[in-house]
């Protein structure tokens, strides 16, 4: 027992009255800022969160990690963030359980097909490994698929992006922040940021029920509960929060080895090292803060999933879950600086896309507080982009957006 | 099901007869700038606690109507025509 105890992975400190930077969230994307500004020296920082560490959208997420995405916005920043996670675990020196699976987008019609064949050309063109195949090889890879003709959603093609995979959700959140408190930031869990506090158009620190911190800067990193948030900050964000539900299955034998996604079935579907059929599906069809599960995603999820893999007409479920996401209208992020209020930096409207994204958030919000410059990749998803009408539109990559 | 909606003409009703229609938010007058427009089309209160907001009603009598719900807990607080409540 004494092992453990020796051996805590971060901290416990007396929250202070003044820091160079204040993260509000400590999940993934609050943590990776965390730990790529220890890197860069910057380590007067505390993360703070209402809950415990990764309890939100961190631990519901069903953490796939691929970068074949649609515009050219979106493709290198996640690109960049899928090259950070090859990498994470033995930068962090902590087993992450990055399984390089691989990943199906299925086109069942012909406008589907069209869809992934566009984004097949942008992935090549901007060096992300994804091509397009046909049943034959969809059966090599997969060979449970239900391939047969004469279905109302024939599998026609794929989209193949071989090195997408999943990774051990908690264990990011962990290894994040081990490295963040080796390098010298404070992570305060249960310390709920209740106000935040502003003078001559720039923020100026946070309120918490255990005291005032002041701060430099202000990071918004919360996922689910951002316009909460932001509306401390006096700010509304183009943002709409709407659960994602998911389910796991019992464990059975290794089944199928690669993810699975079908934007016209709106599910996805992959199996666990543990065996379990990890399930997931669109958002649900109105916004919502309750974290309920209903039997109406649970039919829904399992109905698509008997179309493509039918063999699993008699899995029974183990759980079900939801998580929050917050919602932006065009499927992309909202990062960096917001025009007309210094100090405060977000990082956020991660909507269902943000698990695979927490590496190059991190590193890029952490250099642009290092530098005051904005990363050019992240430059598109400035929050001024909503005035300006220059949205990315990142819509067709996004299997929860079919329906949104 | 999820949760019901009372809808003022079918009564009390499964949320998946209904189609979401999102916040109520002030529509801004044709002379206004283009940024008030931009805030209009992108920005939301997405308010946790409750929130105006429109439903209607596709797999029953077809109308859309106002409601007022606890976005925490999906208790529908109140419904009614537009016209009739306050939007």
């Amino acid at each position: 027992m004494m092992v453990f105890r020796k051996n805590r992975m971060w901290g416990k400190h007396p929250l202070r009255d003044a820091y160079d930077v204040v993260i509000v969230g400590a999940g993934v994307h609050g943590l990776s800022t965390a730990y790529y500004l220890g890197q860069m020296g910057i380590s007067n920082v505390a993360v703070l969160d209402k809950g415990y560490l990764g309890g939100g959208a961190s631990a519901r997420s069903t953490a796939i990690i691929r970068s074949n995405y649609l515009t050219a916005e979106a493709i290198p920043f996640f690109r960049e963030s899928h090259k950070l996670y090859q990498g994470l675990a033995s930068e962090l020196s902590f087993n992450l359980l990055f399984d390089e699976m691989g990943r199906l987008d299925i086109g069942h019609s012909e406008s589907s097909v069209y869809w992934l064949r566009l984004r097949a050309e942008f992935n090549q063109l901007l060096g992300v490994d994804s091509r397009i195949i046909g049943p034959a090889e969809i059966k090599k890879l997969a060979p449970q698929i239900d391939l047969r003709e004469g279905k109302t959603l024939p599998i026609m093609a794929a989209l193949y992006h071989p090195p997408a995979g999943v990774v051990r959700h908690d264990a990011v959140v962990w290894g994040l922040a081990r490295g963040a408190d080796r390098a010298g930031v404070e992570i305060h869990p249960f310390t709920e940021v209740t106000g935040i506090t502003r003078r001559n158009g720039r923020v100026t620190g946070v309120e918490t029920p255990a005291g005032r911190v002041s701060a430099g800067m202000v990071v918004s990193a919360t996922a689910g509960w951002t316009s909460t948030v932001t509306a401390m900050a006096g700010l509304d964000v183009p943002i709409v929060t709407f659960p994602l539900q998911a389910c796991v299955t019992e464990p059975v034998k290794p089944f199928v080895h690669i993810t699975i996604s079908s934007a016209d079935l709106h599910v996805y579907v992959y199996q666990t090292d543990r065996g379990e059929l990890v399930i997931g599906g669109p958002v649900d069809p109105y916004s919502t803060y309750s974290q309920r599960s209903t039997l109406d995603m649970l039919q829904e999820l399992a109905a698509s999933t008997l179309e493509l893999l039918p063999a699993l007409r008699d899995i029974k479920i183990m759980r079900q879950w939801a998580g929050l996401c917050d919602m932006t209208p065009d499927y992309a992020p909202i990062m960096g600086q917001v025009d007309g209020l210094d100090g405060f930096i977000l990082n956020c409207g991660w909507g269902t896309w943000g698990f695979k994204a927490a590496p190059a958030s991190g590193r890029t919000t952490a250099e642009l507080i290092a530098t005051g410059r904005t990363p050019d990749l992240i430059r598109p998803f400035a929050l001024s982009r909503f005035d300006d009408n220059a949205l990315v539109n990142e819509r067709a990559a996004a299997i929860a957006a079919a329906i949104h | 099901m999820a949760f019901l909606v009372r809808c003022p003409n079918c009564g009390d009703r499964g949320v998946y007869e209904f189609r979401f229609g999102g916040e109520v938010v002030r529509r801004p007058s044709t002379s206004e700038a283009a940024p008030v427009w931009m805030k209009y089309f992108y920005a939301r209160r997405n308010a946790a606690g409750n929130q105006r907001e429109w439903w209607y009603h596709s797999l029953g009598c077809r109308r859309w109507l106002l409601a007022e719900r606890d976005t925490t807990t999906n208790e529908i607080l109140s419904t009614g025509w537009p016209g009739e409540v306050q939007a």
